[in-house]
């Protein structure tokens, strides 16, 4: 029981600070109401820390979350945050429209300036309130399932900054939009609350970035929702990427709706941190959508990092794609669930998923869990999961060349990961991946017996 | 070390090899002599199963075995002391019977660091990015790799051939002085094995030893040995010149069973 007394006074700090946020936030009514659903629900439902009959969350436990209190950015400190910083940590490209919040608060002066012309739309949700009201009130919330989960309800609360793009039909040349979540040094523990809208209209094309990066060693909360709209036709390309404080909670939502004949293309790339989950749930509702979910993790220490994946197809003709893969090291731990649901009369549909695990130390665990539930009878689904260690026979041929150990080790975690990258279209965002995933490489070399001395 | 008598100087000795698989007491090697001296070509015949990919495995330092007694000497220096990798950068090189695949392990990178440790080895510089480009261009066309394959992972995907063939290039930018080629000439058509004979003539030299495991007179058309051993259970049953490949070929393995039986 102290541990329930111990939660809600926790919870008061979220309590607290939404009293003050009211007051502080844009003033629109049909907005507060919004808002203020979001926090009853989270009220009632608080973060998901019950570990009986709670499947979703089996494997990650979010009591830490739960238990920290962590405040509402309320004070933007200007210049806290150069762009030199940005360019040197981020993937950049000054062609990109990028958009930057940090600590979750919308920042200009980082930014590109916003667009608004042509019938595109690209700027902090909280400036346009006014001025795409009709586009937000139709699908702002209506993707989500705040109901049944408590991150999404308390990010509903305190939904203010976060992008709004808005492509008009028929645009194919839209710049590649970036949307940068940088996490500064602050005294306190802060959680961030990035709340973001896409909407790309019938036979559109789109480039969608987001980038979670953090300038701090200190732990904080990146509490994240992003909807992602396709209207008929429509295609985005979209990655990700999350790089995280090694001390960071990051939990996250990517609802994507696509209708009929839309592509959705994701690339993510992760790094552990304490805790991390990705949700992403797609629902396939129109004749001819098809999504490719593609990601890359790789978690060392006592990181933990959690992909959840939903596919939905509703309708007949659409295809999804889960390409996963993962390195773990050091006492990492890592949970991989995809869970793809054929619905009834959704004939004629293709699913496939994979999740590939390289595990570099006794000490690291992954729980994968591909899930097919078919309830059509034409379908095509096939589903791997594999978890594995590299073999004695492909690291004597790398050293029967010449490379030592270290080097062999370095090729062979990198050409595991290799498939994931090269796939990446966009130079920039593939080179900027290339370089990093070098870098965040565990100090690892394989362990073999081998013959010989020196 | 090396006996004086006449021009000869040995490349690679072995003396008395035993060997086991690791971990166990079954001996796969069973006292192996064998002398290869600088300039000459040997080939290794002899049937499934009697040792010949675990000798020249063993000299390469493959981990899965245990030498129990015997010796290799590389220019009389001890190998068996060796890391497989210093035995590459001593100058040694195994063409495998059966190559790895190595997943998404992007060939340029791969080749050029192993060519890179092996000047390393030697006090030289890395080689630049131009001039290995030339290198692996030149050793692709010389053994008929086609270029497109360069840009997939190493081996990944490659047929049977197209492996044997990436070994041979590897051959080509390692510029070895010991060649180990296991079964190099298995699984390819004819016109790869006339291109691999063909190399393998071409590197022929005073500085340079082969030995080659194979299975068919076939290759030995192309690539005239000096010498040539068979390998039965373990031992080297017989030894002689050319010629012996063509008795082999007409008398099969059973001939030399008997003989060393009896012998
Ligand atoms: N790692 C190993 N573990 C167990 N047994 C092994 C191992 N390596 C070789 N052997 C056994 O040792 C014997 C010799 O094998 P080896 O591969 O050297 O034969 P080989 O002469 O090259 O045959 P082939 O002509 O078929 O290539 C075989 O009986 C084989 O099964
Ligand atoms: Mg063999």
């Amino acid at each position: 029981m102290t541990q329930q007394v111990e939660k809600r006074e926790k919870y008061d700090q979220y309590l607290a600070d939404f009293e003050t946020f009211k007051k502080s936030a844009n003033g629109h009514t049909w907005l507060n109401e919004i808002r203020t659903t979001g926090l009853s629900t989270f009220n009632a439902t608080g973060f998901p820390t019950a570990t009986r009959g709670n499947e979703e969350w089996r494997f990650t436990n979010v009591g830490p979350i739960a238990r920290k209190a962590f405040t509402y950015p309320f004070k933007v400190s200007a210049d806290s945050v150069t762009k030199e910083q940005l360019k040197a940590i981020a993937p950049w490209d000054d062609k990109w429209t990028t958009l930057v919040f940090v600590d979750g608060r919308f920042d200009e002066n980082l930014s590109s300036p916003a667009i608004q012309k042509n019938g595109v739309t690209v700027s902090n949700l909280d400036a346009a309130l006014d001025s795409e009201k009709g586009l937000i009130e139709q699908h702002l919330g209506r993707y989500v399932e705040s109901d049944k989960n408590g991150f999404t309800a308390v990010n509903t609360a305190f939904l203010r900054d976060g992008a709004l793009v808005k492509i008009a039909d028929n645009t194919e040349d839209t710049p590649p939009v970036h949307l940068l979540f940088v996490s500064s040094e602050r005294s306190e523990p802060f959680v961030a609350y990035p709340r973001s809208l896409v909407v790309v209209g019938k036979n559109s094309k789109a480039t969608l970035m987001e980038s979670y990066i953090s300038l701090t060693e200190n732990g904080y909360f990146t509490d994240g929702v992003a909807e992602i709209v396709l209207q008929d036709g429509a295609q985005v390309d979209h990655f990700r990427l999350m790089r995280e404080a090694a001390q960071a909670y990051h939990i996250t939502t990517t609802q994507v709706h696509q209708s009929k004949d839309s592509t959705f293309n994701s690339t993510s790339f992760a790094r552990g941190s304490s805790i991390a989950r990705n949700q992403i749930h797609v629902a396939l509702d129109g004749p001819g959508a098809a999504c490719t979910l593609k990601g890359l993790y790789l978690t060392d220490g006592s990181e933990h990092i959690d992909n959840n994946i939903n596919i939905d197809h509703l309708k007949p003709h659409t295809n999804s794609d889960l390409f996963f893969k993962g390195i773990l090291a050091g006492k990492s731990k890592a949970v991989f669930s995809g869970r793809v649901i054929v619905h009834k009369d959704a004939q004629k549909v293709l699913a496939n998923q994979s999740d590939k695990n390289l595990i570099l130390s006794e000490n690291a665990r992954i729980n994968t869990k591909p899930m097919l539930l078919i309830y059509a009878d034409d379908v095509k689904c096939a589903h791997g999961a594999t978890a594995g260690a590299v073999s004695d026979d492909v690291i004597f041929y790398m050293l029967s060349r010449g490379l030592d150990m270290e080097t062999a080790t370095r090729y062979l975690i990198q050409g595991f990961a290799h498939e994931v990258i090269d796939g990446i279209p966009l130079d920039g965002f593939r080179d900027y991946m290339d370089t990093y995933f070098v870098e965040s490489l565990p100090a690892y070399t394989f362990q073999m017996k081998r013959p010989g001395r020196n | 070390m090396a006996s004086n008598n006449g021009a000869k100087q040995p490349l690679l000795e072995v003396r008395d090899l035993h060997v086991v698989v690791a971990g166990t007491n079954t001996e796969i090697l069973k006292g192996v002599d064998l002398t290869v001296n600088l300039g000459e070509v040997h080939a290794i015949m002899g049937p499934n199963g009697s040792g010949k990919s675990t000798l020249v495995n063993v000299i390469a330092g493959r981990p899965d075995y245990e030498v129990t007694s015997g010796e290799v000497l590389l220019h009389g220096q001890d190998v068996l002391a060796m890391l497989p990798e210093v035995r590459a950068r001593e100058g040694m090189f195994l063409a495998f019977q059966y190559p790895l695949e190595l997943p998404g392990v992007r060939p340029w990178q791969f080749l050029k660091a192993a060519v890179d440790a092996v000047r390393k080895h030697r006090g030289e510089t890395e080689v630049s990015a131009r001039e290995f480009d030339q290198m692996y261009k030149a050793a692709a066309i010389e053994m008929g790799l086609k270029p497109e394959l360069a840009k997939r992972a190493m081996n990944e995907g490659f047929s049977g051939g197209e492996k044997k063939r990436n070994e041979m290039v590897q051959l080509a930018l390692l510029n070895p002085k010991l060649a180990l080629l296991d079964e190099t000439d298995s699984g390819l058509d004819i016109d790869a094995l006339k291109t691999v004979a063909e190399a393998v003539n071409n590197r022929r030299g005073p500085e340079r030893s082969i030995l080659l495991v194979t299975h068919y007179q076939r290759l030995l058309n192309y690539i005239k040995p000096d010498f040539v051993h068979v390998l039965v259970s373990g031992r080297i049953a017989v030894s002689g010149g050319p010629e012996l490949a063509h008795e082999l070929e007409s008398k099969g393995y059973d001939w030399v069973k008997e003989t060393a039986a009896a012998g």
